[in-house]
């Protein structure tokens, strides 16, 4: 595979390396004359540098071959404008973005431009697993699938308590993939028994948190975060 | 009309008084509070006094361009000093404010060029001093001889 890498701070020189030590292809452009200077020792030939909004530069770093464009500068409009490029008049389907401000997400999406990664909603997510209050946590959005997989903690007042898979009547779009319990986990029967203290995995259509988390929780009401 | 412009350097407030002169509704947004003195300067009366707005903001944030107006903008320019900013913003408020008519500057020939191909409607003022040095260097169509 053959990847562009816009931006080398301490991300675009960690997944060069990382790339590049799986046997792939790896050009890395950086705008700065002392980063590049910097990089240019250890990366040689694949160091290059210049301004990839530039489209000179993309095309003097083959992005008509590229497989993969992947834009991690600190400034979230230089890397929306190199992915939409890269896309675009290049053709390049898989291109990756990072966010470094959260609230500039909704703009990668009205562009088009998937995944956008941004570290504030890793961690977000991160948070939501550890702290088991959260009762819900976003395991994967698919977002131009239109699907998600999120885990749930069953609650041992939940409703659905003591019922067989088939007896529950889950709500049209969501579909429990898998059961953890006593620290593994198992894909269900329709004879399986949901327990309290189970954690269940679904997957389901964006907008069924809600719904769904009344199967679980107690009373059938999702508990206070 | 309604005008949105995006930057008001030297292009922006420039652009930005004559339009209001002309009689159109002006709003100009800047993260620098300190533009505001492009649109009073050499003008008899200040800038809001001539029913100008001006917000400070960035424009990449929503909040920042609704409080300028974007939602009832007619003409959207986007003259910051950045050309990728304008690109983006230029689409924001394309694709989700649907500003009729939007205009961005950008300095590079290639981009402007490019994107003009996608529809916006861009200006690249590199491209036109390139164009005019062209012409100034090309030999003067021959004199009547005397």
């Amino acid at each position: 595979m053959y990847a562009i890498i816009v931006g080398a701070g301490k991300v675009g020189r960690n997944l060069a390396r990382e790339l590049i030590a799986k046997g792939h292809e790896v050009t890395l452009i950086e705008s700065s004359r002392s980063c590049y200077l910097a990089i240019e020792e250890e990366f040689e030939h694949a160091a290059q540098y210049g301004d990839a909004t530039e489209l000179w530069v993309l095309e003097r770093s083959g992005i008509q071959r590229a497989d993969l464009v992947i834009a991690v500068t600190g400034d979230d409009e230089d890397n929306m404008l190199v992915c939409q490029v890269a896309r675009e008049k290049y053709l390049c389907d898989r291109v990756i973005a990072r966010v470094n401000n959260p609230r500039n997400h909704d703009h990668f999406r009205l562009l088009g431009i998937q995944p956008a990664v941004s570290a504030t909603d890793l961690i977000l997510r991160l948070i939501e697993h550890e702290v088991p209050s959260y009762g819900l946590v976003h395991l994967l959005a698919l977002e131009e699938e239109r699907l998600e997989i999120i885990e749930l903690e069953v609650s041992p007042d939940a409703p659905t308590v003591g019922q067989k898979l088939a007896d529950i009547a889950l709500p049209e779009g969501s579909l429990i993939i898998s059961v953890l319990r006593g620290g593994s986990g198992f894909v269900p029967k329709p004879d399986t028994v949901i327990q309290g203290g189970d954690e269940v995995l679904l997957v389901l259509d964006p907008g069924l948190e809600e719904a769904i988390t009344a199967y679980f929780a107690a009373d059938g009401r999702p508990a206070d975060a | 009309m309604f005008i949105l412009i995006v930057g008001a350097g030297r292009v922006g407030s420039a652009v930005a008084k004559s339009a209001l002169a002309a009689g159109h509704v002006v709003s100009v947004l800047d993260e620098d509070p300190l533009s505001h003195e492009r649109l009073d300067a050499g003008q008899s009366q200040n800038w809001e006094d001539a029913e100008g707005q001006f917000t400070v903001g960035t424009a990449l944030e929503i909040d920042a361009l609704i409080q300028a107006g974007v939602e009832r903008a007619d003409v959207f320019i986007a003259s910051t000093a950045g050309d990728n900013t304008n690109l983006i913003i230029a689409q924001i408020a394309q694709k989700r404010f649907g500003v009729e008519k939007v205009i961005v500057r950008v300095m590079d020939p290639a981009r402007a060029a490019w994107y003009g191909e996608q529809g916006l409607h861009t200006i690249s003022p590199t491209r036109h001093a390139i164009e005019m040095f062209e012409r100034a260097l090309q030999p003067e169509t021959e004199p009547a001889s005397p």
